[in-house]
């Protein structure tokens, strides 16, 4: 390495390190300041430093707010931290799944390219693109919808996709907290179907070069011993690929955990769609409670910290293996 | 199966094994056909969306609200594109796409320029918390983008009332200098949301070229920026064009930083201006799918273009580590 002033490095670092830390790093932490600052503040506990009058108070109102769920109608916390649960488990599986399933197929025919080409179209699309598509394709008209259209042709009820909450008597009213038990809520699903459709082209591209590097010779061997597909799919493609399948689930964790865009174009989180990051953008941006809003950033950062330990875990591993 | 017969004839054997052959071929192809259909079945599934999207964008606008697009395909050439034209002319699309241009190649080019600065520091040279810091920007990856607006927003409208003359009009772009309402303003924005990933990407290809390369520049008393320029960059392109095709995505496609910061009509991207189509033309199909092909046309054309830069960035960023 040549002798390098001690300045250089920090010349070379001066612009990522200043934007990172003003547009990213210093938002977050005046985020987590201002989730605990409430309008009237009570303080749940203060400190008075040294007696020189500087004082620190926090407040934990704001996250009371979200624990409570006092204005279900407007802001339902409650079924915001649900639906993200929803995302972040059924998301994740379902495209993980998916995005296997057609690696592993894809892989034994000769159109592979023109069929994963077409799986992978839809992450070059913006959600507003995909808004327009699927509110076309979830259309309740079944002479227009293309869902219920076919729907309709194999002798089911037309739905409105966007709207049914599934809740037993209020189909698609966001009026009134149901008190029944939350039954399956369809609209849900119809938007993390929005979802899947546009990332298992991911899931598959990366799982499809994870598969590509397991060597020809095993799953011959293991043939040869009279294993058949899906012994070899469990045994040896599930436990060979098992790294590349934690790194696609750790992307897809983030995404279902950010996922704001979708649910705003498509629904703007009615008919109890919202997650956490809309109601964020409600309470901060047309409620105008953004000490709110902060609090439930703080609640989505606190469930990436686990994702955030793991992936420190591997980039370290790397390094001393580098 | 064949059972050694001694009486047959050479003919016979020959005949026997074409026919366990041809045999063979349909059994294997039957067992196959579960494969082909679901392949082709999912693949299918997948492209009806925007199939149906495209067709009804060329439909006659009467018929797009009264009869579902697959009935298209049975006179196929009544097709028009008057629902292209009513957008282009009265929505402000072609501003529109200019704008989504304006915003997204500059934007673009100063992530990879800021980025890749940074990840040949992480990756090759040595000074105090280099890991350490490397983590935090890019953990930052997961920071949800709505949590910085508010403060960034804050800062920005700070900076134009502290300086006034930067919101004097840009010749010839038009919009302010900087802050809210500019160009430069929501370039800088991206370029920042971009870094965590581009920082990633960039440092982690930087650190596996060659280390002999670097350590015969240096002793050729090579400086760190003809390195950067001569050896780094060039052997890069393939992780350099994955970042830009990624950053052009996600740039072009972006809605809610122009939301925040674009707010000008006369400013708005595609995005800004189909959601606003949207809110006012509600079911309006042939008209907001129309516009959201206009938006999804350029990122198609660079997506199969580039098709295999797009595939080694997705690669590059998430198994090679």
């Amino acid at each position: 390495m040549i002798g390098r002033k001690w300045w250089v490095p920090w010349l070379w670092l001066a612009p990522t390190l200043l934007l990172s830390g003003v547009f990213l790093l210093y938002p977050v932490l005046d985020t987590v300041r201002r989730s605990f600052i409430a309008e009237g503040s009570d303080g749940i506990f203060s400190i008075d430093i040294l007696g020189l009058g500087l004082v620190i108070g926090a407040d934990l109102d704001n996250y009371r707010f979200i624990i409570d769920n006092p204005q279900p109608l407007v802001a339902d916390t409650h079924s915001a931290l649900l639906n993200n649960l929803m995302w972040l488990t059924v998301f994740t599986a379902i495209t993980v799944a998916l995005g296997l399933v057609i690696a592993v197929l894809a892989a034994r025919v000769r159109y592979e390219a023109v069929a994963k080409s077409a799986i992978f179209i839809p992450m070059a699309i913006s959600f507003v693109a995909a808004s327009v598509i699927w509110r076309f394709m979830y259309e309740f008209n079944p002479d227009i919808g293309t869902v219920n259209a076919v729907l309709k042709e194999i002798g089911g009820e037309p739905t409105r996709w966007l709207q049914d909450t599934g809740a037993p008597q209020a189909p698609f009213t966001d009026l009134g907290p149901d008190t029944l038990p939350r039954p399956i809520q369809i609209n849900n699903f119809a938007l993390v179907f929005v979802g899947v459709w546009m990332w298992t082209g991911f899931a598959m591209i990366v799982l499809s070069a994870g598969l590509k590097g397991i060597s020809t010779e095993i799953l011959e061997a293991a043939r040869v011993d009279g294993a058949n597909e899906w012994q070899i799919f469990w045994r040896i493609i599930i436990p060979n690929l098992s790294p590349t399948i934690v790194v696609v689930a750790t992307t897809l964790v983030i995404q279902a955990l950010k996922k704001f865009d979708l649910v705003w174009v498509m629904t703007a989180g009615k008919f109890k769609t919202d997650v956490v990051a809309t109601l964020f953008y409600k309470e901060a941006f047309l409620f105008n409670n953004p000490e709110i809003g902060a609090a439930l950033a703080v609640v989505l950062l606190l469930w990436v910290v686990p994702i955030m330990v793991i992936s420190i875990r591997r980039f370290q591993f790397q390094e001393e293996t580098r | 199966m064949a059972e050694p017969n001694p009486s047959a004839t050479e003919a016979a054997v020959r005949a026997r094994a074409t026919g366990l052959q041809v045999g063979e071929a349909v059994k294997r192809f039957a067992s196959r056909m579960p494969l082909h259909i679901s392949i082709i079945g999912l693949a299918v599934i997948w492209s009806i969306p925007t199939i149906a999207l495209l067709v009804s964008s060329f439909r006659d606008p009467g018929l797009v609200v009264t009869s579902g697009w697959w009935n298209a395909i049975k006179n196929p050439f009544d097709f028009t594109l008057d629902n292209y034209q009513t957008v282009l002319d009265r929505q402000g699309m072609a501003r529109s796409f200019m704008n989504s241009l304006i915003i997204t190649i500059p934007a673009t080019l100063l992530t990879i320029l800021v980025a890749a600065s940074a990840a040949y520091a992480f990756a090759w040279m040595k000074f105090p918390l280099r890991n350490t810091l490397f983590l935090i920007v890019v953990a930052l990856l997961v920071v949800p983008l709505q949590m910085t607006l508010i403060p960034v927003l804050k800062l920005y409208v700070q900076i134009n009332e502290s300086f006034g003359f930067l919101n004097n009009e840009i010749p010839l772009l038009g919009g302010r200098w900087f802050g809210t309402n500019s160009y430069p303003g929501i370039w800088v924005a991206h370029a920042a949301y971009g870094l965590p990933f581009a920082v990633y990407l960039l440092r982690n290809f930087f650190g596996g070229l060659p280390r002999d390369l670097f350590e015969s520049a240096y002793l050729d008393g090579a400086s760190d920026f003809k390195v950067f320029t001569r050896i780094v960059i060039p052997l890069s392109m393939p992780a350099i064009a994955a970042l830009a095709i990624f950053q052009f995505l996600w740039v072009w496609n972006d809605l809610l930083v122009a939301l925040i910061f674009l707010g000008d009509p006369d400013r708005a991207p595609m995005t800004l201006t189909i959601t606003n189509l949207v809110s006012s033309f509600g079911t309006a199909y042939q008209l907001l799918t129309a516009a959201a092909f206009i938006s999804m046309a350029l990122p198609l054309v660079v997506f199969f273009a580039l098709q295999r830069y797009f595939v080694e960035g997705v690669l590059a960023g998430s198994v090679k580590g």
